[in-house]
């Protein structure tokens, strides 16, 4: 049986105020460890909704996200952001390094929040990694000596260097030109490949047909959950994934 | 932590106007509060000397707190005495020697008998109105500074001139007298005396040089009318803080009251009580309005980086975390801002201890009095770091609790 590393049950997002508004409305969704999903949908569909909910990054008004078989419905915002430092990676469409670091000190600052590896080991992941993303000259330089696509993938550094069991990407290609999109989500594939699990939101329906899966999200429900290759699994509104309460 | 140190240093590092003028803000409240507290603390302590100088430390009158338990009172508890007179009763310390004696055995310091009274001093058709203190040269040295506040002739020759009488300087200019002149003194009873001025001393209380004057026992028993008579001991101690408790004891051994420096001018130290409250409100007031900088500053710095708050708390810093980076960076404003305090205050002392001003009161140039205490230096550092901690507080927490998602799609 195929291992679960994420599993959304039931889950709603609902921003109350004067005008009660829904963003993400009774999603039910499980993403297998080392699949690569895509989320697509319009603009305001609530994809990005879904995506803050899956990471840890906001807490669901109703439903359950469960993260390698966790609940976390009942956790502490301080529990969250532990789960958050340890077994997510967020990729944002704007960067989002620390302008007055360098490139290796951005990569750094996940492992050091954590302070479970020694320095000189962390240093030596943290080179690694940008190696592994082409960016070895570019470790000592600060976000603004670097291109857009440069700084993108120093976030994917960042995001990979806790090895969390997720990667967590909201748009992460949105401003990039078309070779740094094809650069970044080349990254993302290789990641998934080698068994880490990877949630994208995107626009671009190319780059999502590239994903193991694409969930097509229309006014915070999954409208369609398309398979690479084009099968349909899903038709409106019934989302029959496969949940194991690990 | 290392992370937080390092974010923290980033941060204060990339923004060196900010945080010079940031630390520039906390060095002139901090250095101007050292100035302020060793200038006052300085004055009152030099105020405080002069006093007790001119002054005896405790004073033995004869006479009692209380009127003394009547006979008709010790028989019959319901008797109640009013207009009690004194009749027949000769003033003056009885035994004073054996008195002296017996409290020259246990207390820390010397005492000395004499004799007090008022008398009017007339001279070229000025009459002014005097206390004259008989004492005993030889003893006067131990209990006061009256040797030392000499300006002409010693306290000796108060044994040469007839009827000598030494008196301030401010006195002798008033009536136009100087040392070696005649003037003649009046008692109360009509006694007339002429006493020759043997000496001029100035204790630099202005009060005092024109009211006080001295001679031997004899001269002041004679103008008093009772021979022989000592109606005052005053006593001198080589702590004179300890004035208040050994007074208290001697009143409780010799029954005669015993009164203090600290009593005999408690209004004026409850002046100083005042005083005391309101330099250090002013002195508070400056820490405090110092400490505004750093919270502009840390307001402004938790605005800019609102983007990079949101990224660490997505990141998985706890709120906390976040939150010490910015108390870090006022700590370190803070610290380097007291040290360049502390050296700024240091300099303004010494240089106000380099000012001289006339006092036109005891006629004298002195130098301005600054007290320095590393007391002063540690309290105002602490306050102020404690300021700064509090003003970087407030934004930081309100900063940090913003949620990071609301950040993100914004800046998306």
């Amino acid at each position: 049986m195929t291992e679960v590393a994420l599993q959304a049950v039931d889950l709603v997002r609902r921003i109350e105020g004067d005008v009660s508004h829904t963003l993400v409305n009774g999603i039910d969704l499980a993403v297998n460890k080392g699949e690569f999903v895509a989320i697509t949908g319009p603009s305001g569909s609530g994809k990005s909704s879904l995506l803050y909910l899956l990471g840890l990054l906001d807490a669901p008004s109703e439903g359950e996200v469960m993260i390698c078989g966790q609940p976390t419905s009942k956790l502490s915002e301080s529990e969250r952001a532990d789960v958050r430092l340890t077994k997510c990676g967020f990729v944002f469409q704007f960067h989002f390094l620390l302008p007055e670091f360098t490139s290796l000190d951005n990569v750094l600052l996940p492992m050091r929040a954590a302070g479970v590896m020694a320095e000189g080991e962390m240093r030596k992941r943290g080179l690694a990694l940008l190696d592994s993303l082409g960016l070895a000259e570019h470790a000592n330089k600060r976000p603004n000596q670097l291109s857009g696509g440069q700084r993108q993938r120093v976030a994917i550094a960042r995001a990979l260097a806790n090895r969390p069991e997720i990667i967590v990407a909201d748009e992460p290609t949105g401003a990039l030109d078309t070779k740094s999109t094809e650069q970044v989500f080349s990254i993302l594939r290789d990641i998934a490949d080698n068994g880490q699990t990877v949630i994208v939101v995107t626009h671009d329906p190319a780059l999502a047909a590239r994903a193991d899966r694409r969930v097509h999200i229309v006014d915070g429900k999954i409208a369609e959950i398309t398979e690479r290759g084009g099968a349909e699994l899903v038709s409106p509104s019934i989302a029959p994934c496969e949940i194991s309460h690990a | 932590m290392k992370l937080i140190l390092n974010i923290a240093w980033t941060h204060v590092s990339t923004r060196v106007r900010q945080t010079l003028v940031g630390m520039a803000g906390v060095s002139m409240g901090v250095g101007f509060t050292i100035m302020m507290a060793g200038l006052m603390q300085g004055s009152q302590l030099d105020f405080l000397r002069q006093l007790v100088d001119t002054m005896p430390h405790i004073t033995i009158e004869d006479e009692r707190r209380s009127v003394p338990t009547q006979p008709a009172e010790q028989e019959y508890g319901a008797v109640q005495m009013a207009d009690i007179a004194n009749v027949g009763k000769r003033p003056g310390i009885k035994y004073p020697e054996s008195v002296m004696n017996s409290l020259r055995s246990w207390i820390p310091g010397d005492v000395a008998p004499s004799a007090k009274t008022t008398a009017i001093i007339n001279h070229g058709g000025a009459r002014i109105g005097i206390t004259l203190t008989g004492i005993d040269p030889r003893r006067e040295v131990q209990v006061s500074k009256l040797a030392s506040q000499m300006r002409e002739g010693k306290i000796d020759d108060l044994s040469r001139a007839p009827n000598g009488i030494i008196m301030g300087e401010a006195l002798a200019e008033k009536l136009g007298v100087k040392a070696g002149d005649t003037v003649l003194l009046i008692g109360g009873q009509g006694i007339q005396l002429n006493s020759t001025v043997a000496g001029l001393y100035r204790s630099g209380m202005k009060r005092v040089d024109e009211s006080q004057i001295y001679s031997l026992m004899g001269p002041a028993q004679v103008m008093m009318g009772q021979n022989g008579v000592v109606n005052q001991l005053r006593l001198r101690l080589n702590d004179p803080m300890l004035a208040q408790k050994v007074a208290a004891q001697v009143e409780a051994q010799t029954g005669y009251k015993s009164v203090s420096w600290q009593e005999a001018n408690a209004d004026l130290l409850s002046s100083f009580t005042v005083r005391d409250f309101i330099v250090l409100t002013v002195m508070g007031a400056m820490l405090l309005t110092s400490s505004f900088a750093t919270y502009n500053i840390i307001s402004t710095i938790t605005h800019e980086k609102r983007q990079d708050i949101a990224i660490m708390k997505s990141l998985g810093m706890r709120e906390y975390a976040v939150r010490r980076i910015f108390i870090i960076e006022a700590a370190i404003i803070g610290i380097v801002g007291i040290l360049f305090g502390w050296i700024l205050g240091y300099l303004l002392c010494y240089g106000w201890s380099k000012i001289t001003i006339f006092s036109p009161l005891t006629g004298t140039t002195t130098p301005i009095s600054i007290y320095y205490s590393a007391m002063h230096y540690v309290v105002v550092g602490a306050i102020s770091l404690l300021c700064c901690a509090g003003a970087a507080y407030f934004p930081a927490r309100k900063a940090t609790r913003v949620h990071p998602v609301e950040i993100i799609r914004g800046a998306s």
